[in-house]
């Protein structure tokens, strides 16, 4: 992790040094210990406030939308993905950003560190290979890294970035090792009157504060379909009727573009597992498509297109 | 008021006898998690936590709370036809006690009281009747954790402020701080106190109030110049990086925004009022198509100017924070509400007095 820093800030001091671009979009250590908060350096003296841990676990592709300057991002697989979907949608230009792409160890849940350490009070955090230490008053654990890492993270399938202008590290394995279609298996097991019990039963706590969408790189629309007022779409209470359609249509807008980044469980504060979900559908538009969102800035998402040889018949 | 004592061994029946005649809430573990819930026995209930994830704010005001209602036209109540008419609510049917309540959640209660019920206009009946029918059981805290900082927000781990009863662990005993009318007739069956209970109380808050990190100073904000402080220059940089999603203002125990939605199907129709989030750029869009709060940082800045100006000029310097750090846990890109004070109070001592 340490040289991964190192090698982000040798590369930031560089691009902003050199003019090349406006500012570095990385993140900087939080202000308490277990999190990390998205940093934009704009002058060389601000590089060294630039760190990676695991604990990165936002997305910022989110915080690329929008903007008109030239940005360098740090950017991990998951994200040099959304990066591509950015541009495919047309959200970014890609010679507006620089990518610095980070070979990714998997990023890890502090709620999971908790729950291993209970009543104690995490202090400070080392990785180091395959552990990390976790120390404070009158403790000090050692944990392989795979028992603490966000379950998106052990089912990754590609840690290394799609597309990148730097590399901060060698290439790590393409792959976590974790079992992918697990992650669906469940749901397609259930009959629809199970899938309904389950899915109320994963959103039965959600307090729609929206972060799962407002920390995901692809809800960017400028009015989401559960703001809308005139005329109104979405209803706003906490009955399971108003839950649920933002949990369902949220979840559907991501087909084909989800690339499993985790950042929204990672920003849920009730820690739910909408996952469930939207593996399902990426496992669905994987097998039924066969693509993989953002890996190609020039492939065309299967939901935005038309092929006449479509089987189904409704788009004839 | 005088102080008691409750052993822990007691504790059980302290609230069975409770339970029959008042609903009993508490923290409990639910699925892995802390959250407030209700107890039908002092076995369900979590001695050993630091605080909710969410406040108890929902016990008064519910994250949806339907406030009127009608039916349909035709319908009749003997004479009179009762379609097409909002009626009210029913209160609560039961009196209910909240146990472990921490001291800041509570001093939040005593905040939202001045600001849910101001005066003869502006009483809001659900809260006041939900309060007034409610006992309120607090836990000091002897460990606070590191992202608390109470004792900067006019509070503290063993503060009174809003509640009936103060519990202190002093071991193997609680001391019982009955601190009102209703505390008293709840505490009535308990022995008063001996002195080495109070004593190690004493030791224990001195203890708690110790081992809190030093807090944000907050010396300037009071009487700070509402408009030099909103237009100071750091709004856009500690706006950089948020979402502007309402993680930090759905935690807050202090946060009552709300909006209220009509609700029509067929002929019955119900007024529902639903939490909403200065964070929400929906939340102030005019009918107009304008929004006072059209950016992010008009939006960030509204949550703490709301907190750390507006409120305390409006009630006598009272904060809209009360330091239980929720806020600085769970907001997922980590804005720190204690370095924003702290760039507030700076910036607040440097200000020119204005003329
Ligand atoms: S839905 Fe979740 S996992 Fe998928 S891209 Fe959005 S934030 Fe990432
Ligand atoms: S982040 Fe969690 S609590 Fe908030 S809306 Fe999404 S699922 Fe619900
Ligand atoms: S929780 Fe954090 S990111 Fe979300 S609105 Fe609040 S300050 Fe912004
Ligand atoms: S602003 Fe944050 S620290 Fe202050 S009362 Fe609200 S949640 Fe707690």
């Amino acid at each position: 992790m340490q040289e991964r820093t190192q090698k982000i800030r040798e590369t930031a001091r560089e691009l902003l040094g050199q003019g090349k671009v406006d500012c570095v979009l990385g993140y900087t250590q939080g202000s308490i210990p277990m999190r990390a908060r998205p940093f934009f350096a704009t002058t060389p003296d601000e590089v060294d406030q630039l760190c990676w841990t695991g604990f990165c676990t936002g997305n910022l592709a989110k915080l690329l939308i929008g903007r008109t300057d030239r940005v360098a991002i740090v950017a991990q697989g998951c994200v040099s993905r959304n990066i591509v979907g950015l541009i495919q949608e047309g959200q970014v230009v890609r010679d507006h950003v620089v990518v610095i792409g980070v070979p990714c160890l998997g990023m890890l849940e502090y709620r999971k560190i908790e729950a291993r350490l209970p009543g104690k009070d995490v202090h400070e955090v080392l990785e180091v290979g395959d552990n990390v230490t976790v120390s404070g008053p009158g403790f000090e654990e050692v944990i392989p890294r795979n028992f603490i890492k966000r379950d998106n993270c052990t089912t990754c399938m590609h840690r290394n970035p799609v597309i990148s202008d730097v590399l901060v590290a060698e290439a790590v394995d393409e792959t976590a090792g974790g079992d992918l279609e697990k992650v669906a298996a469940p749901w397609e097991s259930f009959d629809a009157a199970k899938r309904w019990e389950a899915f109320n039963a994963t959103f039965s706590t959600c307090i729609r504060c929206y972060s799962c969408r407002d920390a995901c790189p692809l809800c960017y629309c400028h009015v989401c379909f559960v703001d809308e007022s005139q005329p109104q779409w979405c209803g706003k209470t906490q009955d399971a009727a108003d839950v649920d359609t933002f949990h369902i249509l949220r979840a559907f807008h991501c087909a084909g573009r989800c690339t499993d980044c985790g950042a929204c469980e990672s920003a849920c504060p009730m820690g739910i597992k909408m996952r469930r979900m939207t593996s399902k559908i990426e496992k669905d538009v994987r097998k039924l498509y066969g693509y993989e969102p953002g890996m190609d800035v020039n492939a065309k998402p299967p939901m935005t297109v038309f092929q006449p040889n479509d089987p189904e018949d409704f788009v004839k | 008021m005088t102080d008691k004592v409750l052993s822990k061994k007691q504790m059980g029946s302290f609230v069975e006898k409770i339970l029959e005649q008042k609903d009993v809430f508490a923290p409990i573990m639910q699925d892995k998690s802390l959250v407030w819930g209700a107890v039908t026995s002092a076995d369900d209930m979590i001695w050993d936590f630091t605080n909710t994830d969410l406040s108890p704010k929902d016990a008064f005001f519910p994250q949806s709370e339907c406030l009127m209602h009608c039916t349909g036209c035709n319908d009749h109540d003997g004479e009179t036809p009762q379609g097409s008419i909002f009626q009210a609510e029913p209160l609560l049917a039961r009196e209910r006690v909240l146990f472990n309540v921490r001291p800041c959640d509570a001093r939040a209660f005593w905040l939202l009281d001045q600001i849910f019920c101001q005066d003869e206009l502006t009483h809001d009946v659900y809260w006041a009747d939900k309060r007034a029918k409610t006992t309120l059981v607090g836990l000091a805290c002897n460990d606070p954790c590191s992202t608390c900082f109470c004792t900067s927000m006019q509070c503290g781990p063993h503060h009174e402020e809003g509640l009936d009863i103060l519990l202190v662990d002093v071991g193997d005993a609680f001391l019982v701080r009955v601190l009102t009318i209703k505390g008293e007739s709840l505490a009535a069956s308990l022995p008063e106190a001996d002195q080495d209970s109070v004593q190690r109380a004493v030791g224990c808050k001195e203890h708690a109030e110790k081992t809190l990190a030093p807090g944000p100073c907050t010396d300037h904000l009071a009487s700070s110049d509402v408009l030099s402080l909103f237009n100071a220059p750091f709004w856009e940089k500690v706006a950089a990086s948020c979402l502007n999603c309402g993680t930090c203002t759905f935690c807050c125990p202090t946060c009552h925004c709300f909006d209220i939605q009509d609700e029509i199907q067929g002929e019955v129709s119900r007024r529902v009022r639903n939490w909403d989030s200065c964070m929400s750029w929906l939340f102030t869009q005019h009918a107009s198509g304008h929004n006072p709060h059209n950016t992010k940082m008009d939006r960030v800045r509204q949550r703490f100017m709301h907190k750390f100006s507006y409120i305390p000029t409006r009630r006598k310097g009272a904060f809209g924070c009360v330091g239980c750090g929720r806020c600085v846990r769970l907001c997922p890109v980590n804005i720190d509400v204690r370095e924003v004070v702290r760039l507030m109070d700076d910036f607040a001592a440097n200000m020119p007095i204005p003329s």
